[in-house]
């Protein structure tokens, strides 16, 4: 029988054109049916967010306190949130560095695709796998004790508004690790800003404690923003204008390192 | 209509010239052997017509199509086979090969009849449903090939096939490029080998630095830098004269002697061997003591000396553009 010649299955060329939506289904599809037959993933998606939750808890959680929050834990707790869906996205720099050193991004752009579908079903579901690791976190949270203080619809919204921020820095980590050379170099380079980005924010702390220069760029640093409207919305605090901040944040981050993300992608060839 | 047409095509990184106006033709239907050294520029023109990077300078057309202009209508009809085993390592055989089929918007079942077929024809059968990062080198490669031809491509880019295989699995593959070719399908290889051009191209083009400096089918190339050649290393000096005339009938041109030791005699022969053996007898019969008979066949090393005037870069280079 034949190998490539024009019979049998699949003989008639492809008449339709790229779909944006189908391709960039198909490119998740891909992603999501190995998380559970990839074990880091798995371990770094499920049994991380419980280590922080457990160690943020019992370690600072006595040593702490903050003005206006009887309890530690329910100011904690949403920074704790922010901060593991936040890390969550250096997936998606890693996993282009490997898709990229393997040829797979090569093989991808020689297809008739949709381009910026593999960038898409990327942080998609790399969006999925936080939403799983979120849950996770939310469970060992409630053993805890941490509680919704407002309404569930405002947690929603609180939760919401975390998954919308981290999908944001997916698409910095995409230009990441587009634009560096190998997965080692996309971990560090994925990894290394998110210290400084979420610590030196209010998810830990009250801002307020810090020396006044470190305060004012605590304030500014659109994590503390999405902190903050995510903690007010889980203990049905007002919100003040910390929401329209952190969607404000990221939409910006979508809509510019999309447009950054995909005119990389086609140029970039391993 | 010719498969691939590139005319001029440059890339160049800065200073470097990863192509400097290279000139192809490619007839449809036939295994056609880009042959060069790491960094000739090879990798680079077989990205340019994969629609993955855009040239400097030139056009290159595939099937009258430019890949500059239309990169989608270029993409419906090649199929890509990179340097390295592009397989998604952590899905099955068939599920890659079912991934391809639908990113060409293909219906379920035609693209699982289609892995199937597929999986036959590179003996993956067995192994199809076993997630492919337990595949050795050989079959990653064989399922990398499987997965450019899901689409039934006009083209086919094999770039560095064979590089890192063992050599049962690269005569395996060798057999699987041939077939490709006795059925229709245009292959562009490429290959630092010539050995395995010679085995599996119709038509070679030699590249150096970016630029064609040769091109011919294997036997021409041969001629050109002067074929295989054996060498007689006999006991006796004084026993010379008597060598080279009993040899000369048997060679293609004329006998040298090495004028020092009087011991050596090279001379061209006929390609494809069965020389040695007359050789030895007619030796033989003239009551020579021979010493040693060598075949030597050129090497692609000899190519480069011959065309270029200075012998093929081995070490490989790393350029912006990533490849050879």
């Amino acid at each position: 029988m034949a190998i490539a010649s024009e019979s049998g299955p699949l003989s008639g060329s492809p008449t339709s054109k790229p779909n944006v939506l189908t391709d960039s289904l198909t490119e998740a599809g891909r992603h999501l049916r190995i998380i559970p037959r990839n074990s880091e993933v798995l371990i770094f998606a499920t049994i991380q967010p419980v280590m922080f939750v457990l160690l943020f808890s019992y370690i600072f959680g006595g040593s702490i306190s903050i003005p206006g929050f009887d309890n530690y834990d329910q100011y904690l707790m949403p920074g704790i949130f922010a901060q593991t869906v936040v890390f969550g996205s250096v997936f998606t720099s890693i996993g282009l560095a490997e898709d990229l050193s393997k040829g797979l991004i090569d093989r991808l752009r020689s297809l008739p695709i949709a381009q910026s579908a593999v960038l898409i079903g990327r942080t998609f579901s790399d969006l999925l796998r936080n939403v799983i690791t979120f849950v996770v976190m939310l469970v060992v949270a409630f053993l805890l004790g941490f509680r919704f203080e407002g309404s569930l619809a405002a947690a929603l919204g609180g939760t919401a508004l975390l998954l919308l921020f981290s999908y944001g820095l997916s698409w910095v980590q995409a230009l990441i690790g587009l634009s560096v050379g190998s997965v080692e170099a996309a971990n560090s380079a994925g990894f290394i800003w998110m210290f400084p980005m979420t610590f030196v924010s209010s998810a830990f702390i009250a801002t307020n404690t810090l020396p006044d220069w470190l305060a004012a760029v605590a304030d500014a640093n659109p994590f503390t923003h999405v902190t903050n409207a995510a903690r007010a919305l889980y203990n049905g605090n007002p919100v003040g204008d910390s929401v329209v901040w952190a969607v404000g944040w990221s939409i910006a981050l979508i809509v510019v390192f999309a447009f950054l993300s995909i005119r990389k992608f086609n140029q970039t060839s391993s | 209509m010719s498969a691939v047409v590139t005319e001029g095509i440059a890339k160049h990184y800065g200073e470097t010239k990863a192509l400097d106006g290279l000139d192809l033709e490619v007839p449809q239907g036939r295994v056609f052997g880009l042959l060069g050294p790491n960094g000739a520029g090879k990798t680079t023109a077989v990205k340019v017509l994969t629609t993955l990077i855009k040239p400097t300078a030139g056009r290159a057309l595939i099937d009258g199509i430019d890949v500059v202009q239309d990169p989608r209508a270029v993409r419906t009809r090649i199929g890509l086979t990179g340097q390295y085993a592009a397989v998604e390592e952590r899905l099955t055989g068939r599920e890659n090969l079912e991934l391809i089929g639908r990113y060409f918007h293909h219906s379920k079942s035609d693209t699982a009849a289609r892995a199937t077929q597929l999986l036959d024809m590179f003996d993956l059968t067995d192994a199809g449903d076993r997630v492919s990062n337990t595949y050795s080198g050989g079959m990653k490669r064989r399922l990398d090939i499987a997965m450019s031809l899901v689409a039934r491509p006009s083209v086919l880019f094999l770039d560095e096939p064979t590089t890192g295989l063992d050599p049962r699995s690269r005569l395996a593959m060798w057999e699987f490029i041939a077939r490709l070719g006795d059925e229709g399908t245009t292959v562009l290889l490429t290959t630092q080998y010539l050995e395995e051009a010679d085995q599996l191209a119709e038509q070679i083009v030699v590249i150096d630095e970016g630029r064609k400096i040769a091109e011919g089918t294997s036997d021409q190339l041969k001629d050109q830098i002067g074929g295989d050649k054996v060498r007689v290393t006999i006991v006796k000096p004084a026993n010379v004269e008597t060598a080279k005339t009993a040899i000369a009938p048997l060679c293609v041109g004329a006998v040298d002697v090495d004028p020092e030791s009087l011991v050596t005699l090279t001379a061209p022969i006929r390609a494809g061997g069965g020389v040695v053996p007359g050789i030895i007898r007619a030796l033989d019969s003239a009551g020579v003591d021979v010493l040693d008979v060598e075949v030597r066949r050129p090497t692609l090393d000899d190519v480069f000396l011959v065309l270029t005037g200075h012998a093929a870069e081995t070490e490989s280079t790393t350029s912006t553009g990533g490849g050879a």
